[in-house]
């Protein structure tokens, strides 16, 4: 195994914004790694850096062993990107815009042709080839960007948030084609996310980002057996005396939020009447109460405090502070 | 060369397609000499002109064809930063200056097209070319006016986020460029004051190079028009090439 992507401290402001806090990770040629984070974590701007489209404010990375900031082109032909925007020009076919890219990479006419038509039957977009973009569905656009990402055979591909806005079903499928794409082409992937079970899913490995910097490293399953068990989540009107009235050494950790508590246990089934028959002997009232495995969300909650819903809704209040700031 | 020619090529799959757009960008010019030219044809005393007002309009509508399509294409920059198809653009392994080239001859090439379709409708309202040589003459000029125009516009798109500052530029800028250029009236009925101001103007010397090929007869030297309007289309392309280079997205 040899190092697809090495990175290195890298790090981006904006004014007094670090978007990105030293930065650093090791991707093995032909895994799939997962950025997964809440909108504005710094998952786009990693990868914008990666990509060459933004110049990193210190740190540093190479791709393919090509460094990117002294290589820019060479970067730029070893990678591909489908970014989180559509990049499509709608006023064009779906073939045609597989043919400007590949005419912008240089690639010879026939390889071109060829290889459009092949990744075109790939996505299943080959009887739509001479139709305008512009009445494309939304999962069509997608799969056209991922077909074109792939035209000039990129080592790395860059997939930013590849599956916002798409339904549950277009979703599924697309994550299908990733799963091929990464057997078949043994290419290695980079993609953002903020969608647990995406990152669930597609990731060998995933990096869990927040507020610019990594916050923990694993495979899924070992992120999540570093939670210790199970997850048991009551609601009730009374959160703030349950810690005291759960004095029992196998609640390994608890977390107190608005209206439930969440505790993690080995075993959980089996000590859930004792949970309840406990919580009745101080009379505290339980609306709800569920037990289940531990998901990314639950390590992510672990980690920060927040849930990745959370963090997005704060987070974008605090954007449009700033962009408010910024224009007065 | 490769590049360029790719972007031009996106240029007009674009053009071709966007019939409405022919259309409506031809509409004006060719009403304005249909009402102004034929309204004022008896106003406008002859002699001034030395021939019909009419004919004196032609080049000057040509001119406007070209130079409101080009600014136009330009600044049609501002939609792919928008709809995000810079981006594609700009992650290739290309430069610049090969995407800010191919943008200028896609613009340029889409404004004199758009042009000829004037001239060729101009000689149904009389428009007699002298000679085949006045035609290759004008269409130099329009050539250059529209390099010139499209890199202004994609100089101006550099540093806009959006179109809302499309309708300034054209208020204050493009439209004031226009009047000032003799396109609707000769510059030596200006007053004394205002001609200096008309000469300052690089389109003056784009409607005068032009009006010299299809009429072959011009108030400026068509050598000094020349020189003058390809100088300024050089300029616009470096200044144009330099903002543009530091476009992000």
């Amino acid at each position: 195994m040899t190092t697809a992507v090495a990175v290195h401290e890298l790090t981006k402001s904006f004014g007094s914004l670090v978007a990105a806090d030293r930065v650093s990770f090791a991707i093995e040629q032909g895994e799939i790694f997962g950025l997964l984070g809440p909108n504005g974590a710094g998952k786009t701007t990693t990868l914008s850096m990666l990509s060459t489209i933004l110049e990193p404010t210190s740190g540093s990375a190479t791709i393919m062993g090509i460094d990117i900031q002294k290589d820019q082109d060479g970067v730029r032909k070893a990678i591909g990107i489908v970014f989180q925007d559509q990049s499509l020009d709608e006023e064009l076919t779906a073939w045609e815009n597989m043919d400007f890219h590949g005419r912008l990479y240089r690639i010879p006419k026939e390889v071109r042709e060829q290889r459009t038509d092949e990744l075109l039957k790939l996505v299943e977009l080959y009887d739509r080839r001479n139709d305008i973009v512009k009445t494309f569905s939304g999962g069509m656009r997608r799969r056209l960007e991922i077909a074109r990402g792939l035209l000039h055979h990129p080592q790395v591909l860059f997939l930013d948030e590849p599956t916002i806005g798409l339904d549950p079903q277009t979703r599924n499928l697309l994550w299908k084609y990733i799963e091929t794409l990464a057997k078949e082409k043994n290419i290695t992937i980079i993609l953002t996310t903020h969608y647990m079970e995406e990152a669930d899913r597609l990731c060998n490995r995933i990096a869990i980002i927040d507020h610019g910097k990594i916050i923990a490293m694993d495979t899924p399953a070992r992120l999540k057996d570093a939670i210790g068990g199970d997850v048991v989540t009551i609601h009730s009107p009374d959160t703030a005396k349950i810690p005291a009235a759960l004095p029992v050494p196998w609640v390994k950790r608890q977390e107190t939020r608005e209206g439930e508590i969440i505790l993690t246990l080995e075993n959980a089934e089996q000590h859930l009447s004792e949970i309840v028959t406990r919580l009745n002997a101080e009379h505290i009232e339980i609306t709800s109460i569920s037990v289940h495995k531990p998901t990314l969300e639950d390590v992510f909650l672990s980690y920060t405090g927040k849930t990745i819903r959370e963090e997005d809704i704060s987070r974008k209040d605090s954007m449009r502070m700033h962009f408010r700031m910024m224009r007065h | 060369m490769d590049i360029v020619y790719t972007i031009w090529l996106r240029s007009m799959k674009r053009y071709v397609r966007s019939r409405s757009r022919i259309v409506g960008s031809i509409a004006m010019p060719l009403f304005l000499l249909v009402f102004l030219g034929f309204g004022l044809n008896s106003v406008v005393s002859a002699a001034s002109l030395g021939q019909q007002y009419i004919l004196f309009l032609i080049p000057g509508m040509v001119a406007m064809t070209v130079l409101f399509t080009s600014v136009f294409s330009g600044i049609q920059i501002i939609w792919d930063k928008q709809f995000g198809f810079l981006k594609e653009t700009l992650v290739a392994p290309v430069t610049r200056l090969e995407i800010m080239f191919g943008q200028t001859a896609g613009g340029a090439t889409t404004a004199v097209i758009q042009g000829i379709i004037i001239m060729v409708l101009a000689v149904l309202l009389g428009l007699r070319i002298q000679n085949p040589a006045g035609f290759f003459i004008a269409l130099a000029f329009m050539i250059l006016v529209g390099i010139a125009f499209t890199a202004f516009g994609i100089a101006v798109a550099s540093r806009m986020e959006d179109m809302t500052g499309f309708q300034l530029i054209m208020n204050f800028v493009v439209f004031p460029l226009f009047g000032l250029s003799g396109a609707l009236f000769p510059i030596s009925s200006l007053p004394a004051w205002l001609k200096p101001v008309t000469l300052l103007d690089p389109l003056t010397y784009g409607v005068e190079g032009i009006r010299y090929g299809l009429t072959g007869a011009s108030q400026i030297n068509p050598l000094v028009s020349a020189a003058v309007i390809g100088g300024f289309a050089v300029a616009m392309t470096l200044v144009g090439a330099y903002l543009f280079r530091k476009v992000s997205v």
